[in-house]
């Protein structure tokens, strides 16, 4: 393989942290969504993206080599080794802010998909085109409920018009390119060509919604990739990881 | 009057053979009641018993064990689902009946107002709550009520399914570190009285049982349920090693069935009637999402009507173009 295994395991583990911390952001709304049919849809997605978390975990474990489990990289790493976008670090605060959080997420990982499904490394395919298709369906769930929104009320439209503003400036971190896309030329997209693509369907899906674009060119938030993080990342671990650090001899 | 009585003694010759009562065959008044209370109750239970174990999904303490109950606590939404569908086949509605739940009107399973404390607790709740929840239920498969009995039906292959997760996560815990073990026993010793409240007040004191046994919504009496499910759990405690917090506890040869200490029937009722740890959090987290989602169910509303005015307008159109 023409590609170092520590780069693909390095690049794997960013991939998981980000599903994971989005699916753990989304199972916090397990029990409390607004009526019984979305709170079971909203779970849903966030099952996918912690199973697919598992699989990026693992594939980073075995190109690690190094002994550690999927369970190690993820209850056992401190903040500053997190590589997930700030994105999906933030709050959930109410169904419109989590559905844009989702509806920018979804959007950007169904085109990055779409390219790591050809990818020559075959462990990376596979995964990706697994899921591929989950979030195929993800997409079109966040779409539909800011259309819903945009196009819904005086309220909803306000309400997800703000959600939409105050999140935009963590979108541009998607796209950035770092030295490890670059290492991995070849293997993996590097981000800033998923760009077009997904400023297009945030064009096509905020017409239908009645809903304004903000400025693409805005400043935009960066640091997660090198591990500066939102202040917010190191209460999700405290929380997720508590068990595994107050017990480190025990198994579950 | 003369034709009320003798529809209810066809009725009762109906249910007694065993038939299955469908939505829209006659059933005496009392009977629609008592199925709505019922299977409301039970759709509440579902959907407040999410609360408990949702409590701790940010915190399971691996990816798979996260996964596990997440999905399980999902199931339990699910639950909920079939089962408001099946009471809107009596005639009501999921709105009336949620807002019974949040008037404080309507009833859900006790159980669900103790806290869960520990990551223990999610195996004891899985094992000793499901479980109790499981042997009403399997009953229930056969009750009268074709909706409702066939609503159990599914219900119970995923129950017993959590039932096993649940006691999965307490062998791992009993075999586990002496802290882990401890945290095990200590859930059991949380744990198990509750569970046996599930069953209801003794025979000599539940009001409705006689009713539901004639009409064969019910087909054990609570006391039956009880003795069953000590006498199938007490094995499974001494297989993790651990210990049932009942020194009353011990094998009747004669009955064959274990004798066991007096349930404390005043933190039941006290529990039942709003004093439990945790009846205000429940009630206050179902209306919290109830009152934030507001706001979100108006939006899907008037979209879908925007939805729909746009495509009856596009159809006016095309049957003038024609």
């Amino acid at each position: 393989m023409k590609w170092a295994t520590c780069d693909l395991a390095d690049y794997a583990l960013r991939k998981a942290d980000d599903t994971l911390v989005l699916g753990q952001r989304l199972s916090e709304w397990c029990g409390h969504g607004p009526v019984l049919e979305q709170d079971i849809a909203l779970t849903n997605v966030a099952l996918d993206l912690i199973g697919q978390a598992r699989g990026y975990y693992q594939m980073a474990a075995a190109w690690r080599a190094d002994g550690s489990t999927e369970d190690d990289l993820a209850y056992r790493r401190d903040a500053h080794l997190f590589g997930n976008h700030l994105l999906v670090e933030l709050p959930n605060g109410h169904w419109g802010d989590t559905l844009a959080r989702q509806f920018f997420f979804d959007a950007y990982n169904f085109f990055l998909l779409e390219q790591l499904s050809k990818s020559p490394v075959e462990e990376i395919s596979a995964l990706a085109q697994k899921a591929y298709k989950e979030v195929s369906y993800h997409a079109q769930f966040s779409a539909e409920w800011i259309i819903r929104l945009g196009d819904g009320t005086d309220e909803s439209h306000a309400k997800i018009q703000q959600s939409v503003n105050r999140l935009w400036a963590y979108t541009g971190e998607l796209f950035e390119d770092t030295d490890l896309d670059r290492k991995l030329d070849g293997a993996v997209p590097l981000p800033s060509t998923l760009r077009a693509d997904w400023l297009q369907k945030m064009r096509e899906v905020f017409a239908l919604a009645t809903l304004e674009l903000p400025d693409p060119n805005a400043y935009m938030q960066k640091g997660g990739l090198h591990g500066r993080h939102t202040e917010h990342l190191g209460y999700i671990l405290a929380e997720m990881q508590y068990l595994p650090r107050a017990y480190p001899d025990a198994k579950w | 009057m003369g034709e009320e009585i003798s529809l209810e003694h066809r009725f009762q010759a109906y249910v007694d053979a065993d038939n299955k009562v469908e939505p829209k065959d006659w059933m005496p008044e009392k009977y629609r009641k008592t199925m709505i209370r019922q299977i409301s109750q039970h759709a509440h239970s579902e959907v407040v018993g999410m609360l408990p174990e949702a409590n701790w999904i940010t915190r399971a303490p691996s990816l798979r064990s996260k996964l596990i109950l997440l999905a399980k606590v999902q199931d339990e939404g699910g639950h909920g689902l079939y089962l408001y569908s099946a009471a809107e086949t009596l005639g009501i509605s999921r709105e009336e009946l949620l807002d019974d739940l949040l008037a404080g009107r309507a009833k859900y399973s006790s159980i669900f107002n103790y806290p869960t404390l520990s990551w223990a607790d999610m195996g004891a709740v899985g094992w000793l709550v499901d479980g109790a929840a499981i042997a009403n239920q399997v009953m229930l498969c056969r009750t009268s009520y074709g909706p409702y009995a066939r609503a159990m039906v599914r219900i119970c292959k995923e129950e017993s399914f959590h039932q096993r997760q649940g006691y999965e996560i307490m062998m791992h815990l009993a075999a586990g570190t002496p802290d882990q073990k401890a945290m095990a026993q200590d859930a059991l010793n949380r744990w198990w009285w509750p569970s046996l409240m599930m069953f209801g007040p003794p025979d000599d004191q539940s009001p409705n049982t006689a009713q539901s046994m004639a009409w064969r919504i019910k087909r054990k009496t609570n006391d039956e349920l009880r003795q069953e499910f000590v006498d199938k759990t007490v094995p499974q405690v001494e297989f993790l090693g651990l210990q049932v917090p009942d020194s009353d506890l011990k094998w009747n040869e004669a009955r064959g069935h274990y004798d066991f200490g007096p349930i404390d029937w005043e933190e039941f009722f006290q529990v039942v009637g709003g004093n439990g740890p945790c009846n205000k959090e429940r009630l206050a987290a179902r209306q919290k999402a109830h009152d934030d989602g507001m706001w979100v169910r108006e939006a899907a509303l008037a979209h879908a009507k925007k939805r729909a005015a746009a495509s009856a307008a596009s159809n006016d159109l095309k049957t003038s173009a024609a």
